[in-house]
């Protein structure tokens, strides 16, 4: 205090620190009390002049020797200590100033920030998923991580057991289908059913089931049962247990789970929405899907089909295959292009589907066959139509005669075994439009290794290219099935859609498809067939 | 003959047996070729491997050297598929796929835009025979499709196959879309480079160099994924220069423009018929697709490697290297403003003129 003390007078600079508004204290080199002021004597009542600083003060203050300030408790307040060194008398001057405050705001920022990081992984994790068990699983983990030792959630009835996950102090999960009783939980039935949370004080952990005090968790300390609020409906219920060893919930902590919960059960009910959609969504395209046959009676068949939009799985095409009922009958095969797309277009198809099964026994007259499906689409929604193609096959000998019939499609090509590519001589309007239909049906003789290409017009309209804004057109599809003669169907049904594919590009295309009808390649023969002349 | 040289003599004559019948398009020889093999004590897990998957790695190799036509690689490629669905429905793979009922889940499909489909088939049987139940996509699956599948059926692990490196950005799209999912990602094929370099690049949680390798990788543990979604820049941090989002998108532009000029600069090209033009376009629309890959990845030898790869291809269909450079010119002179473009271009011309002495050098 030099500085100090060459202008004022030591009693001066007394005066001034004993009148300060923090607590001062000042020792000797011996750590003794020389002098305090009142706030000083308020803090720390036994403190006085002539008493060891270390017999009054808590050791946090005395045992610091430096000059950096230090912080500690004293009784249930927090102070910050400065030590002045001072030169003249070799002692320390403590300044003290109070803290509590800070450190109580600093605490609750940081419980906030912990919560609010919390949520924010939960959220995350929560939201990648839309698979229901994953998404349990998920909730499970996280609050087993954050909130207890282990967590529980369960899901409203499903036939005669509870679904369960269940994830423990190590941190993994399993899931179960448990018949319990949830009213042997205090609070958990009611949880179930969407009521307001019990106070987890209400909750006694000795009345925890086997099946939620689990092995390995220990003696249990604390419960809390919340619900999983769902859209409008309990998702389910979320059970977190805490070992004894482990403090019980704060109220902080009981509005964290809270707010936990709200976003696992909003995440589970759009699992469970996504799941019930996608599996709609699934039954139609089984539906729409076609039959696996590839092998008819002396005919082989491939079909590819890829859809357009990238978010729409139920196009617009679809193709339909009805084998002879006899052997040397004429199997149907069925190209179709459905205006519109999505669950009408899929409601659509179907009644054609349907309408043409029922008109299979009349499938030696195709244009019998449409006039008459004209006739059923006429009745419904004039809106909507469709383009055909039916191709009738049978086998002659080792050849496969065809009877083809477009109706407002473009005609089947049939690439030739030596490369020649023919558009199919028939035509015809589409259906579901006019009261009155015409279509020319052309018969088609394919020899062995010979394809019919069926396609809908996704595949010659699709854009793009090198230049980016050309049309793959007809001209192209021919060029490229020239390459393809006698190849199996199912390679050249691929190289159509990928040509076309690559064609579009990452632009937008149509619904593209392509049946590939081939009179098989007599087997070679060996083994037994040889001694059949 | 030792044995381990006994064994690899045998399976090179099936491996022989198997490419004679594929190539000639014969379905039932092919059938009956692996199926000797398999009563000859070949088991079923080395007959994909080391049979049919090195038969269609012959195909591909002999297509480049312009040994077999198109159609041909078509057909071998589809008899093998039969192939490999006639295994399918052996006696011994039903057995094998029934030893380990609830082994866990595993979906596989190729990248979107990716057609070589017979890698990722094949490792679906590998991992049907380990036991493990397998939802095969096929080829070409688009992403959203693929994670759609993912959250209807939340799989223990993805595996994603691609062979051609310009699907690697679709690639990524893939790996991160199925990450966010929490669902681990597992890749191989062609496109990921020798070493899997790509895969560790584009954030892949594995890698493997073939089927066998990516079954031993599953049958270990794979690592949990945390889900988290992120941008393509977290992973390439290059990528905030638009340089690649700037050359895919103009890239049907630069083809026209490439096309034009060189009508001018190559006297040729008048006598040119519309496919030859459309395949010459088509070609230099490739040149871009890979230069914009390279970009996307920051890794000029992946472009300067697709040049030496299309010098071989055309000099086995008897066309001069020499043609690319005046079209690897004009496509520099619209990218001056793009540093790592031209870099990367200028890294390419020198791999070529490496290879064309290289070619001329013997002679």
């Amino acid at each position: 205090m030099a500085g100090l003390t060459s202008g004022l007078g030591r009693e001066a600079t007394d005066a001034m620190w004993r009148a300060a508004p923090h607590p001062v204290l000042v020792a000797d080199a011996d750590g003794v009390i020389e002098q305090l002021n009142e706030p000083a004597r308020l803090i720390l009542p036994q403190a006085a002049p002539g008493v060891a600083l270390a017999a009054v003060a808590p050791a946090w203050l005395v045992e610091e020797a430096g000059c950096v300030p230090v912080r500690g408790p004293i009784g249930d307040r927090v102070f910050e200590a400065r030590p002045v060194r001072d030169d003249d008398h070799d002692g320390v001057v403590w300044w003290l100033t109070e803290r509590t405050d800070d450190e109580r705001v600093a605490e609750a920022l940081r419980v906030e920030r912990e919560r609010t990081a919390f949520l924010v992984d939960a959220s995350n994790e929560l939201l990648a998923s839309l698979n229901l068990d994953r998404c349990t699983e998920v909730v499970a983990r996280l609050a087993t991580r954050y909130l207890a030792d282990a967590a529980l959630v369960i899901l409203p009835l499903a036939g005669r057991r509870y679904p369960v996950a269940y994830c423990g102090p190590d941190g993994r999960v399993v899931r179960e289908q448990l018949a319990v009783d949830p009213h042997e939980v205090p609070g958990l039935a009611e949880a179930l059913q969407g009521f307001p949370p019990m106070p987890s004080r209400w909750i006694d952990p000795a009345a925890a089931p086997g099946w939620l005090a689990r092995e390995g968790l220990g003696e249990l300390g604390s419960m809390v049962v919340t619900a999983l609020p769902g859209h409008g409906v309990s998702a389910g219920a979320l059970v977190l247990l805490r070992r004894s060893g482990h403090a019980g919930f704060s109220e902080g902590e009981e509005v964290a789970a809270r707010l936990f919960s709200a976003r696992a059960g909003a995440a589970m009910s759009a699992a469970r929405l996504y799941a019930e959609q996608a599996s709609i969504t699934e039954t139609l395209m089984r539906e729409l899907l076609p039959p696996r046959t590839r092998h008819l009676d002396g005919v082989e068949l491939a079909a590819r089909y890829r859809p357009s939009g990238l978010s729409e799985r139920v196009g617009g095409d679809f193709y339909d295959l009805h084998p002879a009922p006899e052997e040397g009958g004429e199997s149907l095969i069925v190209l179709g292009d459905v205006c519109g797309k999505g669950l009408e277009a899929a409601v659509l198809t179907g009644k054609i589907r349907n309408t043409l099964q029922a008109l299979l026994p009349m499938a030696d007259d195709h244009h019998r066959v449409l006039e008459l499906l004209n006739g059923a689409l006429l009745s419904g929604d004039r809106s909507l139509f469709v383009t055909l193609v039916l191709a009738s096959a049978r086998r002659v000998g080792t050849r496969v005669s065809l009877r083809l019939t477009s109706a407002g499609h473009p005609p089947p090509l049939i690439v030739r075994a030596d490369g020649r590519v023919e558009a199919a001589r028939t035509g015809g309007t589409l259906i579901g439009m006019l009261e009155t239909i015409t279509s020319t049906t052309d018969t088609v003789l394919l020899d062995p290794g010979e394809t019919c290409v069926l396609y809908t017009d996704g595949i010659t309209e699709a854009r793009g290219g090198p230049l980016g804004d050309e049309m793959f057109g007809e001209r192209r599809l021919r060029e490229e099935l020239a390459q393809c003669a006698g190849m199996p169907p199912e390679a050249l049904a691929e190289r159509v859609q990928m040509l076309a594919s690559q064609w579009a590009g990452d632009g937008d295309h149509d619904d593209m498809a392509v049946i590939a009808i081939t009179a098989a390649r007599p087997a070679r023969t060996t083994g037994q067939e040889r001694q059949i002349p | 003959m030792t044995d381990v040289a006994q064994r690899n003599d045998d399976l090179t004559t099936w491996t022989d047996d198997l490419w004679q019948a594929a190539v000639a398009g014969d379905e039932y020889a092919a059938t009956d070729a692996a199926l000797a093999a398999l009563d000859h004590g070949v088991d079923m897990e080395t007959l994909l491997i080391e049979v049919v998957a090195r038969v269609q790695a012959r195909v591909g190799q002999e297509w480049a050297a312009n040994r077999i036509t198109v159609a041909q690689e078509h057909s071998a490629t589809a008899v093998n598929e039969r192939v490999i669905a006639a295994l399918a429905l052996h006696p011994a793979t039903r057995d094998a796929a029934r030893a380990e009922p609830g082994r866990g889940r595993i979906t596989v499909a190729c990248v979107d835009g990716e057609w070589h489909g017979l890698p990722a088939r094949l490792l679906a049987e590998v991992l049907r025979l380990r036991g493990w139940r397998v939802d095969h996509l096929g080829a070409q699956v688009p992403t959203p499709h693929l994670i759609a599948h993912l959250h209807r059926t939340g799989p223990d692990a993805v595996a994603l196959s691609s062979s051609i490196a310009t699907r690697l950005p679709a690639a990524h799209a893939a790996i991160t879309a199925c990450q966010a999912t929490g669902t681990p990602v597992l890749v191989g094929g062609a496109a990921f480079g020798l070493d899997g370099r790509y895969a560790r690049l584009l954030g892949a949680d594995a890698w493997a160099p073939d089927a066998r390798a990516a079954a031993d990788r599953l049958d270990g543990d794979l690592p949990a994924v945390a889900p988290a979604s992120r941008h393509s820049t977290d992973d390439l941090p290059h990528l905030d220069d638009q340089e690649y989002t700037l050359v895919t998108r103009s890239a049907s532009r630069l083809v026209r423009h490439v096309m034009s000029e060189l009508e001018q600069r190559v006297p040729e090209m008048a006598r040119y018929t519309a496919q030859q033009r459309r395949h010459t376009a088509e070609d230099i629309a490739h040149l871009v697709d890979f230069l914009a890959t390279a970009l996307y990845l920051n890794d000029p030898e992946l472009f300067g490697g697709f040049l030496t790869w299309m010098a071989g291809i055309l000099t086995a269909r008897g066309v001069p290297a020499s043609v690319l450079h005046p079209a690897l010119d004009l496509i520099a002179s619209r990218l001056t403003e793009f540093p790592r473009a031209t870099a990367t271009l200028a890294h390419a011309r020198a791999a070529l003129r490496a290879a064309e002495s290289r070619a001329a050098g013997p002679a």
